[in-house]
């Protein structure tokens, strides 16, 4: 053998490994019947994860034969799902279905270049488009149709604040932007700080400056700045920012170290009076034994009374899926009353639909269906369901400059900017 | 030394697959990079359509990513210079022949069996101005209101936030230096060192004229080491400060991933991750090169 033919052989038979592996996939692709379905999430986390596995239990009691597996990808609030997800569905093996914030977050990413099926049809079928509100159903469109199906709902403009701290110094919980500033006022005064604000995941200054745009701007304002008819440095937004900046004043020296569930334990602790989360904190402040009314109270943030700023997690079905009628059988189970409240009383989360058992749910989350119910609602700019991924996070890189600049003029023309460049 | 037409089969058979697999993974999806750092790809959806050097006229102009140019030069110099003082200067003691020597080589060295993600989680909990070492200063009488990572201060372009992560990332890699260093001093021929005594060199010349140009390679080697660690930096960072106020501990690695993986704009994160190799290749090249030219001539 000559060593130019080894050299051949060598590259040869290498190339020959994936085509081989390859070739035995197709096999297996031509024989095979429905008989799985893989459900792609990043709940990881105690609540969440049971949570999952509760509604995978309503499943397998439907349909016993299905097997269902739960591929589950760990760390980074869902960024390390998203990265497996984005290869396995750009390599044309989509799993079943997957976790996706619904809104902006699936339709930015993965409806508008096609990759999911309309599902509009689940709810239909099975006439619930009237159980599910209007202003839900219009977040989780595109052109008319449905593409993923939620199952929770959480709230983002929850102001979180310490009963005892509030007594202490006999001062009421702010129900306006006005008064907000009096009350930081003395607390400041007091020696406590009034408002705990996190910063190491990037998204937290957003999370509180959403609340403070739908105080300034109002609901059909704030949508529209998602869809152009806003403008973003137009008076009205300008004064959101600078009441924005205003309230820097009076957060945590140490923000940018902590999480947002640092700030709602330094709140707990009453070292903070009170603290703008979603309400996963609920479920924080209950793991960690508090009493809610009693420790810690809750209310909308000051100024968006009557409006419901959400965020919803949603399943879809991906083109390709491998076994679509289970899907579409699992996306039923998600959409069904007793789904979503097998789920959500054990997330911590409220559910989609409106005629949820109210037996299975605590105070808190009576509270938020009675407000989801009523208020107007509004997609959540922070948690993907108000703008696509890739605008969210160009508007979390100017936001954490203008928590250190407080250059309203610049972020202004930089929100602008960004709006020209990402509204279709 | 290759002797017969059969041992050079073997050598071929022997390095072809890893030749195979590097030109794949490692120079093929360079060129990868290269390719989609000018393209428009946004979006999951690849598109490779042509924009030129868009991507990276867009990224030098963008303020995040010039603060993160300056974080990474300031680092960088910092921590090599950090680790290679400590490291030398702890080598030098070590190589006293003090007592347990065994034992502080060990625990100088330790640390550079921890991941980087072990560190900043360590470090990120110590330095934390609310309930880290602040506690312990206070109580020992002195200024205790460090904000540490979390300060935004700037003097010049260098954040003072840094000087955490270069506390962090020397604390790890100094032990690391050390023995390097201490593996160069055990190799200078200990006549030398006598012949510089006997002709009534003091110890601090002995150190300056003697010990240091015969140390020059190590130290060489030590800054290309230290420097592509630096100029990659990027699990220290996230698990340790994120971003951090104003930017003022983000690096282009943590930059990319945001751009690439939260973000889903591919053609910037393939243009900084291009950038990022640049700055690498031209401390590495070099190095490469030099090693190189000495190989040649012995």
């Amino acid at each position: 053998m000559t060593l130019r033919r080894v050299v051949v052989f060598g590259v040869m038979a290498l190339l020959l490994v994936p085509f081989s592996a390859m070739a035995a996939g197709e096999g297996e692709e031509e024989e095979r019947v429905e008989e799985g379905l893989e459900i792609v999430t990043w709940w990881t986390a105690g609540g969440e994860a049971e949570a999952l596995a509760a509604l995978i239990d309503v499943y397998r009691q439907r349909y016993p034969d299905v097997e269902v597996m739960n591929s589950t990808v760990a760390g980074g609030g869902g960024s390390q799902a998203r990265g497996v997800l984005a290869s396995r569905m750009v390599g044309g093996r989509p799993p079943d279905t997957f976790q996706v914030h619904g809104g902006a977050g699936i339709i930015g990413t993965w409806v508008v270049d096609d990759f999911m099926e309309p599902v509009t049809h689940i709810l239909e079928d099975n006439d619930w488009m009237g159980v599910f509100p209007e202003d839900v159903i219009e977040i989780i469109s595109y052109e008319g149709e449905i593409y993923s199906i939620p199952v929770n709902i959480h709230r983002s403009n929850v102001m979180w604040y310490n009963i005892g701290v509030f007594e202490e110094h006999n001062l009421n919980p702010p129900q306006s932007l006005a008064e907000f500033f009096e009350v930081a006022e003395q607390l400041q005064a007091a020696g406590v700080t009034p408002l705990a604000l996190g910063g190491t995941d990037g998204w937290e200054p957003t999370h509180l400056l959403e609340s403070v745009l739908l105080a300034e701007l109002g609901p059909d304002a704030y949508r529209g700045l998602w869809d152009g008819t806003t403008a973003w440095d137009g008076s009205e937004a300008l004064a959101a920012l600078s009441t924005f900046v205003d309230m820097l004043d009076y957060i945590t020296a140490d923000q940018s170290a902590i999480t947002n569930i640092d700030a709602a334990e330094y709140v707990a602790e009453g070292q903070a009076a009170m603290t703008v989360m979603g309400d996963w904190v609920h479920g924080f402040y209950l793991a960690i034994g508090l009493e809610p009314g009693e420790d810690y109270g809750w209310m909308p943030t000051p100024g968006t009374q009557g409006n419901f700023i959400m965020l919803t997690d949603t399943f879809g079905l991906p083109k390709d899926a491998p076994n679509p009628t289970n899907v579409r059988r699992w996306l039923t189970v998600v959409a069904s009353r007793e789904g979503q409240d097998t789920f959500n009383p054990i997330k911590g989360s409220i559910p989609a639909r409106t005629d949820a058992d109210r037996d299975k749910y605590d105070v808190y989350l009576l509270s938020a269906m009675d407000d989801f119910a009523r208020d107007s609602i509004v997609p959540s700019l922070a948690h993907g369901a108000a703008a696509e991924v890739g605008w969210m996070s160009s508007i979390n890189d100017v936001v954490t400059f203008l928590v250190e600049d407080k250059d309203i003029e610049t972020a202004a023309a930089d929100f602008q900017s960004l709006a020209d460049q990402y509204v279709r | 030394m290759i002797r017969t037409k059969r041992d050079l089969t073997k050598a071929v058979l022997l390095v072809t697959p890893s030749i195979v697999l590097v030109s794949i993974f490692v120079y093929g999806f360079i060129l990868w990079s290269l390719r989609t750092s000018v393209s428009a790809w946004q979006g999951i959806r690849p598109d490779y359509t042509f924009v030129g050097l868009r991507n990276y006229i867009h990224l030098f102009q963008s303020t995040r990513f010039q603060i993160d140019l300056w974080n990474t030069a300031y680092f960088t110099l910092f921590f090599i210079a950090t680790c290679i003082v400590v490291g030398f200067v702890l080598a030098f003691l070590i190589n006293r022949n003090i007592r347990g020597e065994g034992v502080f080589r060990t625990v100088y060295l330790f640390p550079m069996a921890l991941s980087f993600i072990v560190t900043g989680v360590v470090w990120r909990w110590m330095l934390n101005p609310t309930f880290g070492v602040n506690i312990i200063l206070e109580n020992l009488g002195f200024p205790s209101d460090w904000g540490w990572y979390t300060d935004p201060t700037r003097i010049g372009g260098f954040h003072v936030a840094l000087t955490s992560l270069i506390l962090a990332a020397s604390w790890q890699f100094a032990g690391y230096t050390m023995a390097i260093y201490l593996a160069g001093l055990r190799s200078i021929p200990y006549e030398v060192i006598e012949s510089a005594r006997m002709d009534g060199a003091t110890e601090i010349m002995i150190v300056r004229k003697v010990v240091l140009p015969m140390l020059r390679s190590i130290t060489l080697s030590a800054v290309v080491v230290l420097g592509h660690i630096s100029l990659k930096i990027f699990d220290l960072v996230m698990a340790m400060t994120g971003r951090g106020p104003r930017f003022a501990t983000d690096f282009p690695g943590v930059f990319m991933f945001e751009t690439t993986f939260t973000g889903n704009r591919y053609g910037e994160g393939a243009a900084i991750s291009i950038v990022m190799l640049v700055m690498v290749a031209l401390i590495i090249i070099p190095y490469l090169v030099h090693v190189f030219r000495q190989e040649t001539h012995e």
